[in-house]
């Protein structure tokens, strides 16, 4: 039951791809939205829930009012209109995450409205993706489905429901339909999921871990012939929830949705699953009467209104946007566009801020994480900032280098210990005996013997042919396996030979 | 505003998990009918310059502070359920409307 699909090129020569995203944020608030339970990930099930939770008969919410807050910094961030007055309405459906029957959501008044996120791709071109709106509403428990063979819900013989999450608050942030992307749609997906989750982290209003599922996105994806208008069908690839994912789960359905018009037959408006192991998406189901939400106005709560003075109190805390710090630090460390994509790219440009705070140089915080660690992070399989190099281990091993007590091969020696757990730089060197050999009676030891046994090239050297000495200075390297300070040694030969450097 | 017919009455029924004989449905549609009727009859009163309002009392950003306050036990969250398993709710696999 594999779908045909075209070549992504092949798709891209026929049809224009129009997207749209729903992501949804969880808030990192202390608790719920409507009730005082508190909101964390990982307890044990049914544990984080009370009455209000659980949906019992007669029980009424209470608004957050840090939700409240943290849903008006995300508009702001995105550059929305944050309503004047708004309120929360019931989305009825039958579900057993949902344990009242409905979910309380936001319909027709979202808090936040006509936005707009500029994204930058990785080559600099920066592309606008307008916002609809991003309304408040609460997170649904969480299903396991049991039995079967693959703990899929296809074959599941029951399923097991841990209300915890339920009622955690949520954002969900909305696009227009983005046209225009051409063949970098799949990238734009991830790069404008990557924004929002950088947004609402650096904003401080979710942990924005989407292994946790703290940041979720729904991609819709259409395609019509170049030069028509009008949107073609479109699908809605759900919980797709890594930005590999979004990426990937893009790409594929562009490719099969251009499949299947090439068939000559309709695109099908439907929900689609994302497979991350064969990456790609199966029908789920298509879009029928369970839509019927008969949204109506939330009748246990009042209205929201947000007075001017209120959104410009909460505007006035809100942090530097991530594009603008990156614009800032690329300007203060004076690296090149190339430089500082590549620092971004690798994920370690708040390490290198906390490297520099420590006291290190543009340029050195930059040789140790984009030369040493990184390299080293790919291999462990970690982010470079969880490799557990403490920007202060950077500052002294850069420190021994500078004072000429150890060479550059040594220090990624010594780091290699640092990451072994083997204690501080300086008590590696010490154990290891990593020291630059720096007293000169063992290296003329080693300049005599490499002198005597290269006599042509100590004549070259004596003659002026300094250029000649890289092969003095390279068989002492090597009779000191690498422990001596090749400018001393140098300096050493020149006198030993009586020439003048 | 329409009327609400017979058919708009089972689908109502239906998205509302209701099981409605036909009799049930003739007479859920006459006495539906009467009650829109009645609804009508409000925004004949409610002229032009009358916002609609989703509560009567006109209060605003009632909250609560961002403080935990009671959970339940495994047990408690439990015990009204018909069927439960390693701690959660158990419930038939439903397919159709996820």
């Amino acid at each position: 039951m594999t779908d045909a699909t075209l070549s992504f090129e092949e798709a891209m020569d026929k049809y224009d791809p129009v997207l749209g995203f729903e992501v949804h944020v969880e808030l990192n608030t202390k608790t719920k939205m409507f009730s005082c339970a508190p909101n964390v990930f990982g307890d044990e099930p049914n544990t984080n829930v009370n009455e209000v939770d659980l949906g019992m008969p007669g029980v009424l919410p209470v608004v957050n009012k840090t939700a409240i807050e943290s849903s008006i910094k995300i508009g702001l961030a995105l550059n929305c209109k944050i309503a004047e007055k708004c309120r929360f309405a019931r989305k009825n459906y039958f579900y057993p995450d949902t344990p009242k029957n409905f979910q309380t959501s936001q319909y027709d008044e979202p808090i936040a409205y006509d936005g707009y996120l500029d994204i930058e791709l990785s080559d600099g071109t920066v592309f606008r993706v307008e916002i609809e709106r991003a309304h408040m509403e609460e997170d649904a428990g969480k299903l396991t489905h049991m039995g079967g063979a693959t703990g899929r819900i296809q074959g599941a013989d029951y399923s097991l429901v841990d209300y915890n999450r339920s009622g955690v608050p949520l954002v969900e942030i909305v696009t227009k339909p983005i046209e225009g992307a051409g063949s970098r749609a799949p990238e734009l997906a991830k790069a404008y999921v990557a924004a929002v989750r950088e947004i609402v982290k650096n904003l401080g209003v979710s942990d924005a871990k989407m292994e946790r599922g703290n940041v979720r996105c729904d991609a819709n994806v259409s395609l019509r012939p170049h030069g028509r208008e009008r949107f073609g069908i479109r699908s809605e690839t759900k919980n797709v929830n890594s930005l590999r994912a979004v990426e990937h789960a893009v790409r594929y359905e562009i490719q099969r949705h251009a499949a299947v018009l090439d068939s000559g037959e309709p695109v099908i408006q439907e929900t689609r699953h994302w497979h991350e192991d064969t990456r790609t998406t199966t029908s789920g189901r298509a879009k029928s009467d369970a839509d019927d939400y008969r949204y109506f106005p939330e009748p246990d709560l009042v209205p929201i209104t947000a007075s001017r003075e209120w959104v410009e109190e909460l505007r006035a805390t809100l942090p530097e946007p991530p594009a603008a710090r990156r614009k800032r630090l690329q300007a203060d460390w004076g690296y090149s566009d190339l430089e500082f994509r590549d620092v971004v790219n690798a994920g370690v440009m708040d390490e290198i801020e906390e490297t520099i705070a420590a006291g290190a140089t543009a340029t050195v915080a930059r040789k140790w994480w984009m030369g040493e660690i990184v390299g080293r992070a790919k291999n462990a399989d970690v982010d470079p900032g969880q490799l557990g190099v403490a920007p202060a281990t950077i500052v002294e091993l850069n420190k021994m280098v500078e004072d000429g007590k150890i060479n550059n091969k040594m220090a990624s020696e010594v780091l290699d210990g640092v990451l072994a757990g083997e204690g501080t730089p300086a008590e590696i060197v010490e154990k290891r005996g990593l020291a630059v050999v720096s007293d000169d009676a063992p290296l003329l030891e080693a300049i005599d013997a490499a002198l005597a046994a290269q006599p042509d090239v100590a004549d070259k050297i004596r003659g002026g042919k300094v250029q000649a000495i890289g092969a003095i200075v390279g068989g002492v390297m090597k009779a000191t396996r690498g422990q001596a300070d090749a400018g001393r040694v140098r300096e050493l030969i020149l006198q030993r030979l009586g020439v003048e450097g | 505003m329409a009327a609400i017919n017979r058919d708009d009455v089972a689908h109502l029924a239906q998205l509302a998990h209701i099981e409605m004989s036909a009799e049930e449905l003739d007479r859920m549609a006459g006495e539906l009918a009467v009650i829109v009727d009645s609804v009508k009859s409000v925004s004949e009163a409610a002229g032009d310059d009358v916002p609609a309002t989703s509560h009567p009392i006109p209060l605003t950003n009632v909250f609560r502070e961002d403080v935990v306050g009671h959970t339940f036990t495994a047990e408690q969250s439990l015990s009204g359920a018909p069927d439960a398993y390693e701690g959660r709710f158990k419930v038939p696999a439903i397919l159709d409307e996820v």
